[in-house]
């Protein structure tokens, strides 16, 4: 008989812990806020930027270990020749590992200078290199970084699918707010309620996140391009078909339901710098979440009795959701301990 | 002799900004390393009003060192008067950076409307610590809207530069020999903090420098000792610069003026 294993949780963490212990066999029932997967989770809003080595310019050198086979991860378990739930869902969005632009503006060359010195395999760009890279960028960058190993996906269109993929495997999805500790009664629970945990996590923070959607037709860009700048370094992220997902602010702030118009001014004037087309771009969305995020913004397993929990993937939900994921199972059938090692990213 | 400020004395002159670092622990580890005595913290209004931001200004307050909080990105006296009242509920305290900017591309602070906030908020109770240039006439002008500390810049905010006007910044020093000064803003070395407490100030207040190094923790270790070398710098009464070599060994048998 399978083991009955309960997940709360229907973020990028839940699911992707979802598809790693339905791998090995158990029979998982998730908990889900809300109606269903959407904008209850804060990785509805995320960049979805596979990108552990320009995250290094900040992050700690964990978390870009630990993100190196996200893209195969995800590549894996979504992309084409996942096994396909329902019709339709083989055609869902690739992880598309065609690398992430960094450039800055010739005035902000110091903070150019600083990324190169933090982070590890790029080539340097001139402004040759960038046209032939993104064309629409053609003379606005004299100097860029291209990390030509990193990917992007697609958050929304992804966990649509690795939801329906595991509906189509046999998880039950639960739509009901459940406390971890009445539910671990009848089994193992895994907690991934992210910023809802925070009553049993006193060190978990928020860290408000703004964004926008963009519809623009007249710029075509195909991969993440990073804008650096002392106070307000964006990026962009193509989604396809002309839209473009604009982010994100890093606030330290657990509330707000609302976007601040300085932030969507900066992050506008800075989209407006890649290019002055997105000055034409249609505001599809204002995005605002919080994510939630430990003192060192870095990820933590814990367990406690019968309640094993994932929490604080701050802003690296897509890029460290998948190891994660592979520690808590590893650790339930393989008996392994829950350290964060390097190994879970082989 | 360290002057005092609104009758406060400090351990030592370090002020960390609490901006931009990786992370909070970060944070942590670069306040502890350096001792900084003083943590600035800026707030952002949308998070003031529904305390969204209370995570973070425990994290601050857990530092163990004095807040002074600041209104950091405000361009108007009314904005820089509001974030101030709300700085002091939030963290009860009476200190407030003022800062009311004047113009985008060098942050440079509007002295105008600084001297008005400034006088509004001296009437009000607070101790307003205002973010300044070394411009004598506005330096005089904050100390009679009821300011006690002027906070004078290095260079432009987040530059990096240091001391770009030495003459005036050892003007100001002279000609208010009670004040206590901060050098506020644009340092990027630890040298350039020395060389503030050689000319006599009395605390530097930095942030971009530490929180953007490397290593963060590392680099604010570095600035805790400059400080302390620059400070007992200036207390063992320097040499003073002349013209010609003078050796410091007598050259015997030489004649004089040869």
């Amino acid at each position: 008989m399978s083991l009955k294993i309960s997940i709360i949780g229907g973020g990028v963490a839940g699911l992707c812990v979802a598809r790693e212990l339905v791998d090995r066999g158990a029979d998982i029932t998730l908990y889900e806020r809300g109606d269903g997967i959407g904008k209850h989770a804060c990785s509805w809003w995320a960049g979805g930027m596979l990108a552990p080595y320009c995250e290094g310019e900040t992050a700690e050198d964990i978390v870009v270990q630990l993100g190196l086979k996200a893209a195969d991860w995800w590549q894996k378990s979504v992309g084409k020749g996942a096994k396909s739930g329902r019709k339709g869902a083989e055609k869902a969005q690739k992880v598309r590992k065609n690398g992430t632009l960094v450039v800055s503006l010739a005035r902000d060359h110091a903070d150019l200078q600083r990324f190169t010195r933090r982070t590890k395999y790029f080539t340097r760009l001139d402004a040759d290199e960038i046209s032939r890279l993104e064309p629409d960028l053609k003379d606005r960058f004299s100097k860029g970084l291209f990390f030509e190993n990193e990917a992007h996906l697609s958050p929304r269109e992804v966990m649509m699918t690795l939801r329906d993929l595991l509906v189509f495997e046999g998880v039950k999805f639960i739509r009901d707010e459940v406390e971890p500790e009445l539910i671990a009664k009848d089994g193992l629970t895994i907690d991934c309620r992210g910023l809802a945990a925070k009553d049993n996590l006193a060190d978990l923070r928020g860290v408000k996140g703004e964004m926008l959607m963009l519809s623009c037709l007249d710029v075509n860009i195909s991969r993440p391009v990073r804008l650096l700048h002392p106070r307000i370094p964006i990026y962009i992220v193509p989604r396809g078909d002309g839209i473009y997902m604009l982010g994100a602010t890093m606030i330290e702030s657990s509330g707000g339901k609302y976007a601040t118009a300085r932030s969507v001014l900066e992050l506008l004037s800075a989209a407006y710098a890649l290019n002055p087309a997105f000055g034409e771009a249609e505001i599809l969305e204002i995005g605002v979440d919080s994510r939630p995020a430990f003192p060192d913004n870095i990820p933590r397993v814990g367990k406690n009795g019968n309640v094993i929990s994932i929490n604080g993937l701050y802003r690296h939900g897509f890029l460290l959701a998948p190891a994660m994921a592979q520690m808590v199972a590893a650790h339930i059938f393989d008996n392994k301990s829950l350290e964060m090692k390097h190994e879970y990213s082989a | 002799m360290m002057r005092k400020f609104y009758g406060t004395e400090l351990s030592n002159g370090l002020m960390l900004g609490t901006a931009q670092y990786p992370s909070p622990a970060i944070l942590a580890d670069a306040f502890e390393r350096s001792g900084a005595a003083v943590a600035t913290v800026s707030l952002r209004r949308e998070s003031g009003r529904d305390k969204a931001g209370q995570d973070f200004w425990e994290l601050i307050q857990r530092l163990g060192v004095h807040v002074l909080p600041n209104t950091a990105g405000c361009h108007t006296v009314k904005e820089a008067v509001t974030t101030a009242h709300m700085a002091r509920e939030i963290f009860g305290t009476k200190w407030i950076k003022l800062e009311v900017i004047g113009e985008e591309d060098l942050l440079h602070p509007d002295v105008f409307g600084l001297v008005e906030a400034a006088r509004v908020l001296s009437e009000d109770g607070f101790e307003v610590f205002p973010y300044c240039t070394e411009d004598l006439v506005v330096a005089d002008k904050l100390l009679n809207a009821g300011c006690e500390v002027l906070m004078p810049w290095g260079a432009p905010i987040g530059s990096g530069q240091g001391l770009n006007n030495l003459f005036g910044l050892r003007a100001l020093r002279a000609h208010f020999p009670d004040v206590p000064l901060v050098i506020d803003a644009g340092l990027g070395l630890p040298s350039h903090a020395a060389q503030a407490m050689e000319l006599g100030f009395d605390a530097v207040l930095l942030n971009t420098a530490v929180a953007k190094a490397g290593e963060p923790a590392l680099m604010a270790e570095a600035f805790g000792l400059a400080l302390k070398a620059g400070q007992m710098a200036a207390l063992a009464d320097p040499m003073e610069k002349r013209d010609m070599a003078a050796p410091s060994t007598p050259v015997i048998g030489k004649a004089f003026l040869s």
